[in-house]
């Protein structure tokens, strides 16, 4: 069994002190340490951005793509070895700016990965400039006057999007968020779990004081119905998606599961030998 | 050799005319070559195939039509120049009339009206292909037991009504036979095996025989078949395609896939290739093998979707941000096709780089009598450079040195899985532990190793072949299709006097200076036949200060192929002597 110290490399970290991103790799590496996993068929894809870098700090098989397509390249890992635990990690920017197009076919297609998505409200490593979610009226470098235009609300947008597995964690609630990682990374199908982790550098409005009094917990609430596709919007709705916990979860059979005759053995430990039958019978159709 | 042609709106059934007659011709033994002209449209507008017959192996278009099939007037006003005494073969529905000056005989045929005899208007396209069957004096049960084959699915009631009208469509040609000017009697052949494979059937062959596991694409003219091939293909061993978002998303996953260990591939053309400039560099930079095709068609922007072009090689070569390291591959032929479409994986995985198959419209859709012999498995497959364990005392370092320095700049590599071989793969530059570095001495290092790794391809694959003389008059140097072309316009220079060769790139990046430089030493003239305005393969000559006063350039940039004819007219232009008035 993997121990916590086994997920951690000697990389000093390049975050702001304070920033909420070292919350969320800790959880990471708690919840890898929970299910189970170990390093070498651990696979994580990182983004660009503050929250790309955390490929530096965890021990794993870890790729880091170019900005927006770190899901697409989860894919294509889990595709090409389906024994891998896959994870996707990135920013607010990576996932609904530069990347939306692949978060809403992702929902969609239901690959077996789990996607973190690190959420500041703000673009910190190019130093301050809007983001898909910073609120209307957010001042920054881009919007010096308040920024003009509506946020993304991602968590309404997967559930209504056909996901499968919604839920947000911050990263102060540490063993919240870490469980929530592991029921995603447990969850047979896209799991999205978005993470509010606050920029103490660019982000003065979204602090940590203001989430910690905002922000609801629906764990503590026995009455909400997670399966419900249409209460779940209601509930996000409501809150202006200030909520924490699982928001949604549906029985699910991944993506790879379902394509017409994917082989159960991982494709990368095949030797890509044909038999010559079936090699005959294809050369047959251009007779 | 004969060429026969038919014409229409699209939508009227001419592909699957053309289909039954090369399939056919080349059943009995015949070399065939199809090509088709048609738009980025469904129904309507002009379409034509043709289909070149013969006894010798036929690789590129020819201007002229001995028979034309024609189902509307536009088609014959459109080919009458190609016919130089042919027969027009024409439905006598739309009343046919022959334009002023054409050299041919035409004949018509109730075709419209045998066809809702046997049942339906619709089967107006095998009625003409029974009378191109009796035209070309081929006999009629071939024809039957192809269709039997091809409709066999859609019941039996659909295929005896086809061979039906098939039939009536032979014996109304057979009966008029004496009263056609011109005879068709081809050589006979002689039984052989070989199939009709266009160049991405040969790409998606050979990526299936290579080991090829995944494919994501994004649908777009002319490199779609070999997506549709390929998840037809799938199913029968194990592996996935999936249609992504966009070209993004395409060549990301395939990066993905490659990074944890399967052969995976993209295939694009212009449009999509240009969206995936920065994969390639995320690829190049993180020494991650992934496979791309481009079938190039006309560009820039949208183009023309539909149409014949070469203008993507700079962009293979040199397109996207910073340096990236990559290897751009050309087959120019079906055939050639077919050996790069495994090979790019074995490049691919031994040199840890993106491979490019660059390959063109008319390359990649005009079908080819190929010998089975040259299928024949099973092909080498070559995984590079993995490690399938790694070895203790490394485990026990702090991290496995993915991106080690190494004499030949290839590192070993491990896939994920593999106890203690864990490593970051970023697009950011790095140390050889991958982790990120901006030391100015590693820098330096890491685009050297990167660079300079693929320059050992020219010891492992042909950079240029040429057939013919190496003192020759000419040589014609092509990429691609043009290969193919300067290849028939042989004969022709051939019959004029002129000792002339060609020659062609199989490897286009890294450039093969060397290969190229000896095999036109002793050339006394030079001529680059390329499909694009600007002379990029003359410009990648240059570029290695090769370029003398023995070259020329031959440029085409209208969107229709290259005839043999178009390049022997102009060579022997080129080569006859000026007059100087005294």
């Amino acid at each position: 069994m993997a121990t916590l110290q086994d997920f951690k490399t000697a990389e000093k970290s390049w975050w702001c002190p304070g920033c909420g991103d070292f919350g969320v790799l800790a959880a990471l590496q708690k919840a890898l340490v929970k299910v189970g996993a170990e390093p070498a068929t651990t696979a994580i894809v990182a983004g660009i951005g503050c929250s790309g870098k955390i490929g530096n700090y965890i021990n794993s098989y870890n790729i880091h793509v170019t900005h927006g397509r770190t899901l697409p390249a989860a894919l294509g890992v889990k595709l090409a070895n389906r024994s891998l635990r896959v994870l996707a990690v990135g920013g607010d920017g990576d996932a609904y700016a530069i990347g939306m197009g692949h978060f809403m076919h992702s929902l969609r297609r239901n690959v077996d990965i789990t996607y973190i998505v690190m959420d500041n409200h703000v673009y910190g490593l190019t130093k301050g400039q809007t983001s898909p979610t910073s609120e209307t009226g957010f001042h920054t470098k881009t919007s010096p006057q308040g920024s003009i235009e509506q946020p993304v609300h991602p968590l309404m947008l997967a559930v209504a999007g056909g996901a499968t597995f919604v839920a947000q964690g911050f990263s102060s609630w540490q063993p919240q968020l870490a469980d929530l990682i592991v029921q995603g990374m447990n969850h047979p199908g896209f799991s999205l779990i978005n993470v509010i982790s606050p920029c103490v550098t660019y982000n003065r409005v979204n602090s940590y004081d203001w989430y910690k009094k905002t922000l609801v917990n629906l764990d503590d609430d026995p009455g909400y119905d997670r399966s419900s596709r249409s209460r779940a919007l209601t509930r996000l709705e409501e809150s202006d998606e200030l909520v924490t916990g699982l928001i949604y979860e549906e029985p699910s059979i991944p993506y790879e599961a379902k394509i017409p005759g994917f082989s159960d053995i991982p494709l990368a430990h095949q030797d890509g030998r044909l038999s010559p039958e079936v090699w005959n019978q294809i050369l047959g159709q251009f007779e | 050799m004969i060429a026969w042609k038919i014409g229409g709106d699209q939508g009227e059934g001419i592909d699957s005319t053309g289909d039954i007659v090369i399939h056919v011709a080349n059943r009995l033994g015949y070399y065939v070559y199809g090509y088709k002209s048609f738009s980025s449209r469904i129904k309507g507008g002009h379409t034509n195939y043709k289909v070149r017959i013969g006894v010798r192996p036929i690789r590129a278009a020819t201007k002229r039509t001995d028979i034309l099939v024609a189902l509307n007037q536009e088609t014959i006003n459109l080919a009458a120049p190609e016919l130089e005494g042919g027969v027009i073969l024409a439905d006598s529905a739309f009343q046919p009339t022959l334009p002023q000056g054409a050299n041919a005989q035409l004949l018509m045929l109730p075709m419209t009206q045998i066809a809702k005899e046997s049942g339906s208007a619709l089967m107006r396209n095998m009625v003409a292909a029974g009378a191109s069957a009796a035209l070309l004096g081929f006999s009629l049960e071939p024809f039957s037991d192809y269709v039997a084959k091809r409709f066999g699915s859609k019941g039996a009631a659909v295929v005896q009504s086809n061979q039906e009208a098939l039939q009536k469509g032979y014996q109304a040609i057979a009966e008029q036979l004496s009263q056609v000017t011109r005879t068709f009697a081809l050589e006979s052949s002689r039984p052989a095996d070989r199939l009709v494979l266009t160049g991405n059937d040969a790409v998606a062959l050979g990526a299936l025989a290579g080991g090829c596991r995944i494919m994501c694409g994004y649908p777009i003219t002319p490199a779609t078949d070999i997506m549709e091939s390929l998840v037809k293909w799938f199913p029968k061993v194990g592996g996935a395609v999936v249609q992504m978002e966009d070209e993004l998303g395409s060549i990301t996953a395939a990066i993905g896939a490659g990074f944890a260990g399967a052969r995976a591939m993209t295939a694009t053309s212009g449009p999509g290739l240009s969206l995936m400039q920065e994969a390639i560099g995320l690829a190049a930079m993180t020494e991650t093998p992934v496979v791309i095709v481009d079938t190039q068609r006309g560009g820039p922007s949208t183009g023309m979707p539909t149409k014949q072009e070469q203008s993507d090689l700079l962009a293979l070569i040199h397109g996207g941000h910073g340096e990236a390291s990559r290897i751009v591959i050309t087959p120019s032929s079906v055939e050639e096709s077919f050996e790069d479409g495994y090979e790019a994986f074995n490049l691919a995985e031994y040199f840890q780089t993106p491979v490019i198959i660059a390959t063109d419209l008319s390359l990649s859709l005009w079908q080819q009598s190929v010998d089975r012999s040259r299928l024949a498995g099973p092909v080498p497959i070559d995984r590079g450079r993995v490690l399938p364990s790694v070895p203790a005392s490394a485990e026990s370092a702090a991290t496995f040195q993915r991106y080690a320095f190494t004499a030949d700049g290839i590192s070993p590599r491990t896939l994920p899985g593999t106890p203690g071989g864990q490593y970051l793969a970023t697009g950011v530059e790095h140390s050889p532990s991958g982790k990120v570095s901006e030391d100015p001495a590693n820098r330096e290092r890491m685009m050297d190793k990167r660079l300079g790794k693929t320059a050992q391809i020219h010891r492992m694959r042909p950079g240029f072949l040429v057939q013919g003389p190496s003192d020759a008059d000419i040589v014609l140097v092509g990429v691609g299709s043009t290969a193919a072309v300067n290849l028939e316009a042989l004969p022709f220079l051939e019959a004029a006097g002129i000792r002339a060769s060609a020659g062609w790139f199989r490897t286009l990046a890294p450039f093969p200076a060397e290969q190229f430089a000896q095999a036109v030493a002793r050339a006394q003239h030079i001529l680059v036949v390329e499909q694009n305005a600007t002379g990029q393969v003359a410009q990648l000559i240059k570029a290695e200060g090769l370029y003398d006063w023995r070259y020329g350039s031959l440029l085409k940039y209208d969107g229709v192929p290259f005839l043999p004819e178009d390049v022997a007219e102009y060579v022997q232009k080129l080569l006859s002597k000026v007059e100087v008035a005294p």
